[in-house]
């Protein structure tokens, strides 16, 4: 009897206890509430509030939602961007909501149809198409983003977003490919600058392969993983390299087997598998891990790397130069970018706008090359002396000029495509150049099938 | 407590019904009643899913976009005339196929050899169990490890003497690995199913066998297995429908490849809805499994489920 009341005793306290805290909890937030919008006030330079005073007037308090994925940095810096631009546009709040990588489409595809939408969504370019297909997004209102400035402002490779004539979508950095090379296995095989041509890179990759007794690879010369980075570097460096063509210029037919170009291209990348054998898909899992274990010398990836590199692996002594060239210079870019969706209209699509033009301005995009690691978007913002002449960063930027991305319909497919036409090669010994027919065939097929989709409409 | 319950609800149910409800009744509509929930839960969770499904199924809805239009049976047209659904169609039952009669021979093994032994039984079991209980992902991670071009398996196949193998790089040996991945980790299970079972089978039965002159073999073939009929209806039942849903292990160890040869419908639902958002076509894809669950599961009750005469 005497232990229940006294146990009783104890949850009324610890009840009146959690009681106080909450009541001393919510004053807190409400005041803070109260407080931030007023102190911002105070501290927003008074020519912004001079800017501010006519339209916040008439504006109500906006609150609008953006949705990016789960990348630690990208978050991070977005939190402080959103309270840097709330003390700008003290009638605006911004709501940041993330998702991992791997179920961003997925999330959004089910979060969308209920009703719980984003009033800008970050997208990777290749997605674009599919989106805008939907109908889910609207053209970036035009007197905000003129096309014209777009297109003489950015690096060529941001016309990827443009869809039927129109931009649907606005990055604040870019990506490019670029050759990461192992310092310490380059001098231990005496080669004193990286490959900057397609023979010298095969070269290369012989003198820095190494193998043990029974012939099985301790070393690789050139990581070989063609579902990670290679099928955008066939696609973007080694097709225009070797003055094949990608797409056709209305972005209807697929021209990689159109001159013979297009074959040696193919054939480029699969001879370091099979007839250099320089490197193999699958060795330590993949071209990443062995590149940052010191077990491939050589590897082609992106920009993005250099952060994960510099965590995982602060001792890895490594270079960046840009991709070896052939014919031409071409390097494989790509792009997360801002988009609003249709649904998005009256007083939240100004504060939307405002928000992108606020993400896509100079200041942002230099933030965003030091803590993100991703290059400007803009070439006023790029070319800079101190990122041109960056060891690390300078090789992705110079190839800027160079870059092209890829009109994806479906990444997703048509990297399986490529994946699958080099193993019906490795696997199955179909002949190069019938692999290469059908992969074109295939890949025509998801464009077939999306254009006359498109033109139904 | 209980009592006071039926109390309760019988009094609700003659204020309903205006007339009282014998003893045993209330009884029964109580029961009723408690069942009812999970029930209606039940429906409103899984039976409307599947219903809608059918519907989207029959739509054109790319899942991003507000209209679904109705386009028949456009979508499993569609779906037949791809080749790549075609290969998981015949994937799927080649992890059936091979999974289950697997499954079912290792898991009853293993259950015959713990049966056998007095001491340390619960170790074993548990050590057989623990599989069941880890997460698929890190169990498909660890295979994966062991099987990797340059991993644990290929550098002892090396140290034979022997070559090296593709294992899940290879189109002919990937599936069967995912296969084995999957009968090992479901060993456990497997095995307490059976040992459940052998504990129901009288040593009577044995004995009289065995004065009859009947060997090991005998013994097991026309005294176990028959008694084990209802369990073995069982686990093939559930085997089948587990199989028939292979997904985790192969998006984990590799996401269909090489050249899709272990690519299932349920990956192939998967990349249908949420990586090219084509939710008509990825219902219709569920439907043609619903339908060969079914089928699969009406076949096996009237092969597999014979009442066996002694």
């Amino acid at each position: 009897m005497n232990q229940p009341s006294r146990y009783g005793i104890k949850l009324a306290s610890a009840l009146a206890a959690l009681l106080v805290v909450l009541t001393a909890c919510g004053g807190g937030n409400g005041k803070g509430g109260d407080a931030s919008p007023a102190s911002s006030n105070a501290a927003a330079s008074p020519q912004a509030s001079a800017e501010e005073a006519p339209s916040s007037a008439s504006a109500e308090k906006v609150t609008i939602e953006y949705w990016q994925y789960e990348f630690p940095a990208k978050v991070e810096l977005i939190d402080e961007l959103i309270q840097e631009f709330q003390t700008l546009h003290p009638n605006i709040t911004v709501k940041q909501t993330n998702f991992p990588y791997d179920q961003y489409s997925q999330k959004v595809a089910t979060l969308v149809p209920a009703g719980k939408g984003p009033d800008v969504i970050n997208l990777y370019y290749g997605w674009l198409p599919q989106y805008v297909a939907s109908g889910y997004l609207q053209p970036l209102p035009e007197d905000a983003f003129p096309p014209a400035q777009i297109e003489s402002d950015y690096y060529p490779l941001v016309s990827a977003a443009k869809l039927d004539g129109a931009y649907y979508a606005i990055p604040t950095a870019v990506r490019t490919l670029a050759l990461f090379y192992n310092k310490d296995l380059f001098a231990k095989a005496q080669i004193a600058v990286p490959p900057a041509t397609w023979e010298e890179l095969v070269d290369a990759a012989k003198k820095l392969t190494e193998k043990d007794d029974k012939g099985q690879f301790v070393v690789e010369g050139f990581a070989w993983e063609p579902g990670a980075q290679l099928h955008h570097w066939f696609r973007d460096g080694l097709l225009p390299q070797a003055g094949a063509q990608d797409l056709s210029d209305d972005r209807r037919k697929v021209l990689w087997d159109e001159t013979p170009a297009g074959l040696e291209a193919f054939q480029y990348l699969l001879d370091f598998a099979i007839t250099h054998k320089t490197g193999i898909n699958g060795f330590y899992n993949d071209d990443i891990n062995a590149f940052k274990t010191g077990h491939a010398a050589i590897n082609i990836d992106g920009s993005f790397r250099l952060g994960a590199l510099k965590k995982d692996a602060p001792d890895l002594n490594y270079g960046i130069a840009p991709l070896p060239s052939y014919k031409n210079q071409s390097a494989p870019a790509s792009f997360w970018a801002n988009a609003i969706p249709k649904n998005v209209q009256g007083a939240k699509l100004e504060a939307a706008k405002e928000f992108l033009k606020f993400l896509t301005s100079k200041e942002v995009q230099e933030k965003w090359v030091e803590r993100v690691g991703e290059l400007p978007a803009q070439k006023a913002v790029g070319s800079q002396d101190k990122y041109v002449n960056d060891e690390k960063l300078g090789p992705f930027i110079r190839q800027l000029d160079n870059s092209k991305a890829h009109f994806f319909i479906d990444e997703n497919q048509e990297r399986t495509l490529v994946v699958n036409a080099i193993n019906e090669v490795l696997l199955n010994k179909v002949p190069e150049e019938q692999a290469l027919k059908d992969l074109v065939a295939k890949t025509q097929k998801i464009y077939d099938d999306y254009w006359a989709k498109q033109d139904k409409k | 407590m209980i009592a006071q319950a039926i109390r309760l609800t019988a009094r609700k149910s003659r204020a309903l019904l205006g007339f009282r409800l014998p003893y045993r009744a209330q009884r029964y509509v109580f029961i009723y009643l408690v069942l009812a929930f999970p029930l209606l839960y039940f429906l409103g969770t899984r039976l409307l899913p599947i219903l809608y499904a059918f519907n989207v199924s029959v739509r054109e809805w790319d899942l991003l976009s507000p209209e679904k239009p109705y386009v028949g049976f456009d979508n499993f047209a569609a779906l037949f005339g791809d080749e790549v659904f075609r290969k998981s169609i015949v994937n799927t039952l080649i992890y059936v196929g091979v999974g289950v009669p697997g499954q079912l021979a290792v898991g009853l093994a293993v259950a015959l050899l713990i049966h056998r032994i007095r001491r340390f039984r619960g170790l074993f079991r548990t050590i057989y169990f623990i599989p069941y209980v880890t997460s698929a992902v890190a169990v498909s991670w660890v295979f994966r490890w062991i099987l990797m071009r340059n991993g644990w398996l290929n550098q002892t196949l090396l140290s034979l003497g022997l070559e090296p193998q593709l294992f899940l790089q290879s189109h002919r040996q990937a599936i069967y690995l995912v296969i084995l991945t999957i009968i090992w980790q479901s060993i456990g299970f497997q095995m307490l199913v059976f040992l459940t079972g052998l504990e129901g089978v009288p040593r009577m039965y044995y004995d009289a066998a065995a004065i009859d002159g009947a060997g090991a073999w005998r013994r097991f073939r026309h005294v176990t297995l028959p008694l084990l009929n209802p369990v073995i209806v069982f686990s093939v039942v559930i085997g089948a429908i587990s199989y028939l849903q292979t997904f985790g292990q192969v998006l984990s160890m590799t996401n269909g490849e090489p050249l899709n040869s272990t690519r299932t419908i349920v990956l192939h639902v998967y990349a249908l809805a949420f990586q090219r958002f084509q939710m008509g076509s990825a219902a219709a894809a569920t439907v043609i499994l619903f339908v060969m669950i079914l089928a699969l599961t009406l076949l096996q009750f009237k092969l597999v489920g014979r009442k066996v005469e002694y």
